[in-house]
C-alpha cells in the first residue's frame, strides 16, 4: 500500500484525479505499470478503481444496489455481478443490511459501501482519496483493518492527512507539499532522513535563550506548539533541564507526525529527496 | 482481459437512475405522470376540450423534451453530490455509453406518463401510419436534441441548485412559451416569429401537421424537418467536442 500524505490544498487529491485519468493535467507526464494516463486512459481504465474524496452511496439505492450497478458500469453481466456484489458486502460485514437504503447506514457504513464497490471489481490498483476521513477515531480503526486487507491484495494508492494513518497502513510513503513531492519512501527511510529519533513537544513555551541553547531540530508548528527534534541523549538532557524549570512536555520516540512537521516545515517546496525532473513535477 | 457488456454499462445507468429510485421511492412516480398533464389539462380547459389534441401532442413533446433537460439535473447531480462520475470516468464506461444509459433512464422515468399519454392520444388523436412514424421520429429528435444540451451543460455544472435552475429555465423556454401546446397561429405577429427561434416549435408544427391539425405546405414541411435534424447535428457535435467527460 502506498499512502500519500499532506497537508489540505497540497495537491493530493489532483494527483490522485490525474493518476486516475479524471483530470488531464497541464503539464508533465505520468504512467502507472507503464501505461500512459494522458494518452492511453481507456486501456488504464480497465485496470484501475477509485473512491473519490467526498464520495457518498446514493441515498435511494441499497449497498447490493449501489456495488451491483458499479459492477455493471465495469462490464460484468448481471448475475456475476451481483454473485460478486454478495460476497464484497459479506466480506465487508455489510450482508445484514444490503439491502437497507443507504440513507439509514451510519457514516462509517456508508464508507464500508463504497469501498465494497472497488473492492468487488477486477482493478489491479484501487485510488482511496481520505477514505477515513469524518470518521470517528473508532470507525477509522475499524477501517484501517479492512484498508490493511485490501493492500494485501491489490496495490492501494491512499491518501490521508491522518499520518498515524499512514504510519498504520503503509509500505510506502509519499510526502507531498504544494504540489511537490518532498519525500518518497518507507516509514523507516523517512525517520533515517530525520536523523533525530527523539520528539518533544512543549506545552508551556521556555525562554527563547534556552530554544537558541538546543541541539536539534526547533520546529514551531502553525499551532505555535514548538516541537525539539533531537538525539536520545540530548533529549533526555533537555527533560531534565525542562523538569527542573518547572516546564510542562511530552517526550516520545519520533513519529511519523513529527518527520511530517519537519519535512514539510524545514524542506517545503525544495523538491528534496526525489529525483528532480519532469517526473517529479507532474502537478 | 475481461469481456466488457456495454448492455451491462446502459442497464447500470437506467437501474441507477430510474428503476431503483421509484422502486425505492414510489412517490416520484406521481410527479413523473403530473408534470406534463398539468399543462395539457389547463389548456384542455382553457379552451373548453377544442384544443385536446395538440395538448396531447404538445404534453408528448414536452415530456420527451423534459426528458433530455432532465438528464442535465440528474447528470449533475450524480456528478457533484454522490461523485458517481468520476468513479464512472475511471472505470471501462465510457462517456457515449454513459450518456446513453442516462438518457435511456430519462425515458424510463417517464414511462408512466408517456404511458397515459399513449391512452389519451389513441382516443384523441388521428394518425396514419405514416403519421405515426413522422410524430415519433419528431419526439426522438425533440429527445435526442435536449439530451445533447442536457448532457453538455452537466459536465460544465459544479452546483445542484445552478443545475436544476437551467433545467427549469430551458424547460420553460423550449417547451411552455413555444406554441407546443397549441397551434401557432394562436401567437399574434409579430411575436410568431420569435417562436420559431425554438426547436421545439419546429416539432410541434411537424407533429400537428402529422396528425391534420395543422396542414403544412411540403416546402415547409421540408424547412420543418431540416431545422429539426440539424439543430440536433449540432448540438451532438457540440455535446462530442466540448462537454467534458474527463475535466481539464
Amino acid at each position: 500500500m502506498f499512502v500519500l500524505i499532506g497537508r489540505n490544498g497540497s495537491g493530493k487529491t489532483t494527483l490522485v484525479r490525474i493518476l486516475a485519468t479524471e483530470l488531464e493535467p497541464t503539464s508533465g507526464v505520468a504512467t502507472i505499470n507503464g501505461i500512459d494516463v494522458v494518452n492511453e486512459p481507456r486501456r488504464l481504465r480497465e485496470k484501475i478503481a477509485i473512491v473519490p474524496q467526498e464520495a457518498r452511496p446514493i441515498p435511494w439505492m441499497t449497498p447490493m444496489q449501489t456495488v451491483l450497478s458499479y459492477l455493471l458500469w465495469r462490464g460484468f453481466n448481471y448475475v456475476e455481478a451481483r454473485e460478486k456484489a454478495s460476497e464484497s458486502l459479506k466480506r465487508l460485514g455489510l450482508s445484514g443490511y444490503s439491502n437497507t437504503l443507504n440513507r439509514m447506514l451510519s457514516g462509517g457504513m456508508k464508507r464500508k459501501v463504497l469501498v465494497a464497490t472497488v473492492l468487488s471489481s477486477e482493478a489491479e490498483i484501487i485510488f482511496l482519496d481520505e477514505p477515513t476521513t469524518g470518521l470517528d477515531p473508532i470507525s477509522r480503526r475499524e477501517f484501517w483493518e479492512i484498508l490493511r486487507e485490501i493492500g494485501k491484495e491489490r496495490f492501494t494508492f491512499l491518501t490521508t492527512h491522518y499520518l498515524e494513518e499512514a504510519e498504520q497502513l503503509a509500505d510506502q510513503i509519499g510526502v507531498l507539499d504544494s504540489g511537490r513531492l518532498i519525500r518518497l519512501g518507507t516509514l523507516e527511510d523517512l525517520r533515517q532522513g530525520v536523523n533525530y529519533n527523539y520528539s518533544m513537544k512543549l506545552l508551556s513555551k521556555p525562554a527563547p535563550d534556552f530554544l537558541a541553547s538546543l541541539k536539534g531540530e526547533i520546529v514551531t508548528g502553525r499551532d505555535g506548539v514548538v516541537r525539539i527534534l533531537t538525539a536520545e541523549e540530548e533529549a533526555f538532557r533537555i527533560s531534565r533541564e525542562l523538569s527542573k524549570g518547572g516546564f510542562k512536555f511530552t517526550i516520545n520516540p519520533i513519529s511519523l507526525d513529527d518527520i511530517f512537521f519537519y519535512l514539510v516545515n524545514r524542506e517545503g517546496g525544495k523538491g528534496v529527496g526525489v529525483q528532480e525532473g519532469p517526473d517529479a513535477e507532474e502537478e | 482481459m475481461q469481456k466488457r457488456s456495454r448492455f451491462s454499462q446502459v442497464l447500470a445507468a437506467i437501474l441507477v437512475n430510474a428503476v431503483y429510485e421509484m422502486r425505492n421511492y414510489p412517490i416520484v412516480l406521481i410527479n413523473t405522470v403530473l408534470s406534463p398533464l398539468s399543462f395539457l389539462l389547463l389548456i384542455v380547459f382553457v379552451s373548453r376540450g377544442s384544443l385536446i389534441g395538440e395538448a396531447v401532442e404538445g404534453a408528448f413533446i414536452m415530456s420527451m423534451f423534459s426528458s433530455g433537460m432532465g438528464l442535465q439535473a440528474d447528470l449533475s447531480h450524480l456528478k457533484n453530490d454522490f461523485k458517481l462520475q468520476d468513479m464512472v470516468v475511471s472505470s471501462p464506461t465510457g462517456w457515449l455509453t454513459y450518456m446513453v444509459g442516462i438518457a435511456i433512464s430519462e425515458i424510463v422515468y417517464s414511462l408512466p406518463a408517456l404511458t397515459v399519454l399513449a391512452v389519451l392520444a389513441h382516443y384523441y388523436l388521428v394518425l396514419s401510419p405514416v403519421g405515426v412514424l413522422e410524430f415519433v421520429a419528431v419526439l426522438l429528435l425533440m429527445f435526442l436534441a435536449s439530451m445533447a444540451v442536457g448532457y453538455t451543460l452537466s459536465t460544465f455544472s459544479s452546483d445542484i441548485v445552478q443545475s436544476f435552475a437551467f433545467s427549469r429555465l430551458l424547460s420553460t423556454l423550449f417547451s411552455t412559451i413555444p406554441p407546443v401546446y397549441y397551434p401557432i397561429t394562436y401567437i399574434p405577429l409579430p411575436f410568431r416569429y420569435l417562436a420559431y427561434f425554438s426547436p421545439t416549435t419546429y416539432a410541434a408544427e411537424l407533429a400537428q401537421s402529422a396528425t391534420g391539425y395543422l396542414p403544412l405546405p411540403v416546402a415547409i414541411m421540408v424547412l420543418d424537418w431540416s431545422v429539426l435534424i440539424a439543430v440536433t447535428v449540432i448540438l451532438f457535435m457540440i455535446a462530442k467536442t466540448k462537454a467534458r467527460w474527463r475535466e481539464v
